[in-house]
């Protein structure tokens, strides 16, 4: 027999106070557990709402020339030819430390062509990327297969009276119409975009880019960390964040992160209070019995290891409920808040590990006082009958 | 050298404004292997006399020397480890405990020990066989009779094989005949070398020791054969 076996048989005998008890313990768990992954799963949905939005990083090349703007974005001065940004600068964005954060890339080439006597704006892009970046784009036919297909803005296909399938001379060079865009409301209506690399070749300026459009989040830094590395990486670039709505949304959650602290804080209390309490009365319970294992020779130290022994089997069996519970109540609750389907149950052994690890702490922290009162009775005093 | 001296031994407990003696300048020596019956009126010290013997209760004056180890100037540890190693206790009512079996009650002493679980049950066992329980090792002890429960007390005490055991008033709660029963068990293992401390009310429990000790007062009052 050990003093395990002791901690044991007594929580056995005490079982309708062992289960209230672990019950007590597993509501802060659970509720811990719960507004974790809320406030995981709501980060989660903004990340992914801020792909919807496009980009929120602009490069552009750093130029005292005049500055024109696209999209309302100031892309620097474009008119006036800056050669600062080339094709080699786009894996250097990659290469920053917090590279995890970027999601998507989407280098661009701007200029001007001349068809059937008019002059309309020209964007070269790689169509993967700029797809990825803007969802909400509607094709009428379909994106670009081969650099020989472009896509057409809505007021551009209009005003050359062209539609998917037709043919277009680009400084010489035939290409074919793969789709037309529905009315966007933004700059993309005037704009023909084609393949990056034709367009360079047509505007002869080979792995020269006019902006880099970059979409990157960052849970953990500010987005001002990932421009401050992109800037490191690109000198002769001027990095500008677009700030979006999107930032009511991050302090939204970061007063949903402090009210959820806040809230731990007193549920966890509130479970060691109920711990405290209920050691504090076993431990009155049995003092005859302390007396006894006093005074057949157990140490002071031996009686607190039976208490703790007892706190931790109770706060690792709170951790564990606590962490199930926690996980079925988020999976209810989350897309009711964010209105996703919650989807399989996400278990994250890292969250149940801090989560039975936060059980026993606060078994033991709250059992502390009540072992060293008991270690610390009189056997004679406790052994009245002695 | 005696296994047990007792030097003016003298103890005071306050009781609200007064002081009370329990004892008062007691000397004793006890033998290896004697019984010794320590019998006296209620409140003459005789179960404080067991308790400081017992390394339970600090004296206010005198010493406490056994096999040498004057157990007082011990820290409190080692004290502890003195019980454990020294002492048997049959504590009155048994004082078993109540969540734990027959033979967990009886490896109770051994649990804070190096020896494994396996050479404990074994102890447990033979302990148990020798004073008749072993059928029923792995019952509760309210499963038990006064007289059953007595003898499981008696084997706690004995397991770890201390070299004096003590007990206090181990017939109070038994009849006549388990009593009797018990107290030759107590004097089968006197016979056998084990030194025995009893303090009892019982003046027919005295024929089974080697010497009564009479406590009268908190002093000692004669030493009979």
């Amino acid at each position: 027999m050990r003093l395990k076996d002791i901690s044991i048989n007594n929580l056995r005998r005490r079982k309708g106070k062992v289960f209230f008890l672990i019950l007590g313990l597993t509501m802060g768990i659970t509720t811990v557990v719960t507004l974790i992954s809320i406030t995981r799963m709501m980060n989660e949905d903004i990340s992914k709402k801020l792909d919807e939005f496009g980009a929120n990083i602009l490069i552009i090349p750093r130029s005292d020339d005049l500055s024109l703007s696209y999209g309302g974005m100031n892309i620097g001065g474009v008119a006036m030819d800056a050669q600062t940004l080339k094709d080699s600068d786009v894996p250097k964005i990659r290469q920053i430390e917090v590279r995890e954060n970027i999601s998507t890339v989407s280098p661009k080439l701007i200029g001007v062509v001349e068809i059937e006597g008019k002059k309309v704006p020209l964007m070269g892009v790689q169509f993967s990327e700029e797809l990825r970046l803007k969802k909400w784009w509607k094709i009428h036919g379909a994106p670009p297969k081969n650099p020989a297909e472009v896509l057409l803005g809505n007021e551009v296909a209009v005003w050359l009276f062209k539609s998917t399938g037709d043919s277009l001379p680009i400084n010489g060079k035939s290409v074919r119409i793969s789709g037309v865009l529905d009315e966007t409301g933004s700059q993309d209506d005037f704009v023909i975009f084609g393949d990056l690399a034709l367009i360079q070749e047509a505007m002869k300026k080979q792995g020269v880019l006019s902006l880099i459009e970059v979409s990157a989040f960052c849970n953990t830094c500010p987005i001002e960390e990932i421009v401050r590395q992109i800037s490191k990486q690109l000198p002769q670039a001027k990095v500008t964040a677009i700030k979006q709505t999107l930032q009511t949304k991050m302090e939204a959650l970061d007063h949903f992160k402090k009210f959820s602290v806040g809230i731990s804080v007193i549920v966890l209390l509130i479970g060691s209070l109920i711990v405290f309490t209920n050691m504090m009365a076993s431990v009155n319970e049995r003092k005859r019995e302390i007396g006894i294992f006093r005074a057949i020779g157990f140490r002071k130290s031996h009686i607190v290891r039976i208490i703790f022994l007892e706190a931790l089997i109770v706060g690792l069996m709170a951790g564990i409920v606590g962490y199930v519970f926690g996980l079925g109540v988020s999976h209810v609750i989350v897309p009711m808040i964010t209105g996703v389907k919650g989807g399989a149950l996400h278990i994250d052994p890292l969250l149940a590990i801090g989560a039975i690890f936060l059980a026993s702490l606060i078994g033991i922290l709250s059992s502390a006082y009540p072992a060293i009162h008991a270690s610390k009775m009189d056997p004679t005093t406790a052994l009245r009958a002695l | 050298m005696s296994l047990i001296e007792i030097k003016k031994l003298t103890k005071s407990y306050e009781s609200g404004d007064e002081c009370v003696t329990a004892l008062m300048e007691v000397d004793l020596e006890i033998e290896k292997g004697e019984f010794i019956s320590v019998m006296g009126p209620s409140g003459s010290g005789k179960s404080t006399l067991l308790t400081i013997l017992g390394g339970l209760n600090h004296p206010t004056r005198g010493d406490v020397v056994v096999d040498d180890i004057p157990i007082y100037k011990l820290p409190l540890e080692k004290l502890a480890d003195f019980r454990r190693e020294y002492l048997g206790f049959i504590f009155q009512s048994f004082q078993l405990i109540s969540y734990l079996t027959v033979v967990e009650n009886v490896m109770l002493p051994l649990s804070i020990t190096d020896i494994s679980s396996r050479e404990q049950a074994k102890m447990a066992e033979e302990i148990l066989d020798r004073i008749g329980l072993r059928g029923k090792a792995r019952r509760l002890p309210d499963q038990l009779s006064g007289g059953e429960q007595e003898r499981v007390a008696i084997a706690r005490a004995l397991v770890n094989s201390p070299p004096i055991l003590m007990a206090d008033e181990p017939t109070g709660n038994l009849d006549s005949k388990t009593g009797k029963e018990i107290m030759e068990l107590f004097k089968t293992l006197n016979e056998e070398g084990q030194t025995i401390v009893m303090v009892t009310h019982n003046p027919e429990n005295i024929e089974f020791s080697t010497r009564t000790i009479l406590l009268k007062d908190g002093r000692v009052d004669g030493n009979g054969a």
